[in-house]
């Protein structure tokens, strides 16, 4: 597809099988430099899967994925941190498995959970963290690469709503702080996570995971904790609530 | 100390009844002695009960390392492909499944009749395979999946895979596998050492085939009392290893 050039990552045509269940696709998705990108739909319409092709995780069993020329940070529905080793060398890791030496790749570990605000808690394992704080050190990890695409899948869903506003504001502080600005997509099922997040929000079909519905969120990011409570967000969410409601399953009929 | 004391409080009152009940029911010392007869014969033959017990003890900790070497070795060799463990699996239980009393009289022939002591490695050896193969293996397949897609993202080669992923994940699996071994270890060390019967091992089994021989049952109970006691050590030792790993993995 001609819009694909220039993207961060696309998916073309890409229509996956497994085993017992309908093919999920084709998706046709382009995710632009930069953008912020919210993935929404039913459960099992495949949000996980695109994420996973974006990342290069997963072959398509038909189309064409383009994964990002940089690299690419993901951040898991659990922050999926190794339980024997502290934050540091959790975040490390990217760093080391990719042959940057020991030194370089702490130094570079240490800034990263600096900036998500852990600089204090470097030698701290895992379970000594709370889930908050966990999540920012899969950040930091995700981020610690400096990718040009960064993959969320509902990583802050089993967090308290005061700890996620508080997560998405940092999540919109480090996207702001970064030149180039990474693009990220996130995975979500909050409706209002979505329209505050993104620059726009695709919508997947529950039935085949084609993108049923793109909505665009009324102006630029990062915005203003307050712009909740706005009447354009509140018409914002109300229509990508309804929007989702035709494109869950058992719904094509009446609608 | 509140832990220990229930358990020692039951065997001083089971001992206190045996004790009771061999005096006042007349009971002859050849079909049960009391315990106090038992003391007394650990007492008289501590020095060659000691030793007898360091030589069924090597025996069942060069079975173990052996075990532990081989049973590991192989789990993680085949723990690299899918198909070498499906073909492996089988042969394994197999092994597992065949009683080692069986198998004793053509492993004491292949060993030579003047190396019963090899043989009796090589038994308990084999007892204690099957647990360390099957929880070093387990153990190398319970990373968690989302760790193993973000080696796959971060294109992790094979060994920094198997170094800072799985290793560490296997490590609580393998612990497991090495404490149900150290007791089958014992076990088997005992068992084949019976079979082989002959003398030349000198371990602590051949102390209760020489004493039931001779209708000494004080001394066969001493046998067994530090038979028992040195299962409970080994059971000690490999649990306070896994506390000490469990402390530092999680």
């Amino acid at each position: 597809m001609a819009e694909a050039a220039g993207a961060a990552a696309s998916l073309n045509a890409v229509l996956v099988r497994y085993a017992g269940r309908p093919p999920i696709g084709p998706i046709n998705l382009a995710i632009a430099p930069g953008e912020i990108v919210a993935l929404v739909g039913a459960s099992g319409a495949g949000k996980s899967t695109a994420l996973r092709l974006l990342a290069g995780l997963e072959t398509p069993s038909e189309g064409a994925v383009v994964t990002a020329p940089g690299r690419t940070g993901y951040v898991f529905q659990s922050a999926t941190l190794m339980p024997w080793a502290d934050a540091l060398a959790n975040v490390a890791l990217p760093m080391e498995l990719a042959g940057v030496s020991r030194p370089d790749a702490r130094a570079r570990a240490v800034e990263a959970l600096t900036a998500v605000g852990l600089g204090d808690r470097l030698d701290a394992r895992p379970r000594q963290l709370s889930g908050g704080m966990a999540m920012r050190v899969a950040l930091a990890r995700a981020l610690v690469t400096a990718p040009d695409l960064l993959l969320l899948d509902e990583p802050f869903a089993a967090l308290d709503s005061v700890t996620r506003r508080r997560l998405i504001e940092d999540l919109h502080r480090l996207w702001a702080a970064r030149r180039p600005r990474p693009a990220i997509v996130f995975v979500t099922h909050d409706v209002e996570e979505a329209v505050y997040l993104a620059d726009r929000a695709v919508v997947l079909d529950g039935a085949s995971g084609r993108v049923a519905a793109t909505l665009a969120s009324p102006g630029p990011l990062p915005r203003p904790a307050g712009w909740r409570a706005d009447a354009t967000c509140r018409s914002a969410v109300e229509e990508l609530a309804r929007t989702l409601a035709t494109a869950m399953p058992g719904t094509e009929a009446a609608a | 100390m509140t832990r220990i004391l229930p358990p020692l409080l039951l065997t001083l009152l089971l001992l206190s009844v045996w004790e009771t009940a061999c005096r006042t029911l007349h009971v002859p010392a050849y079909f049960l002695p009391p315990p106090s007869a038992v003391a007394a014969a650990l007492f008289d033959r501590a020095p060659i009960l000691a030793a007898s017990a360091a030589a069924t003890f090597w025996m069942a900790l060069q079975a173990l390392v052996v075990a532990t070497v081989l049973g590991g070795g192989l789990a993680l060799a085949v723990s690299l492909s899918r198909p070498a463990e499906q073909a492996v699996r089988p042969l394994a239980v197999a092994l597992q499944v065949t009683p080692v009393v069986a198998i004793a009289p053509l492993v004491m022939i292949w060993a030579g009749l003047d190396h019963a002591d090899r043989a009796v490695v090589a038994l308990a050896a084999t007892v204690a395979f099957f647990p360390l193969f099957s929880g070093v293996l387990t153990g190398l397949r319970s990373a968690d999946p989302d760790l193993e897609r973000l080696f796959d993202l971060y294109g992790a080669s094979p060994v920094q895979r198997l170094i800072r992923l799985r290793l560490p994940s296997a490590l609580p699996f393998t612990l497991e596998g090495l404490r149900v071994a150290a007791g089958l270890a014992v076990i088997g060390a005992v068992v084949a050492e019976f079979v082989s019967g002959s003398g030349a091992t000198q371990g602590l089994a051949w102390r209760l085939l020489e004493a039931g021989n001779r209708l000494r049952t004080a001394d066969m109970l001493a046998a067994l009392a530090c038979l028992m006691a040195m299962g409970l050590t080994l059971n000690a030792v490999v649990g306070f290893l896994e506390q000490i790993v469990r402390r530092r993995l999680a």
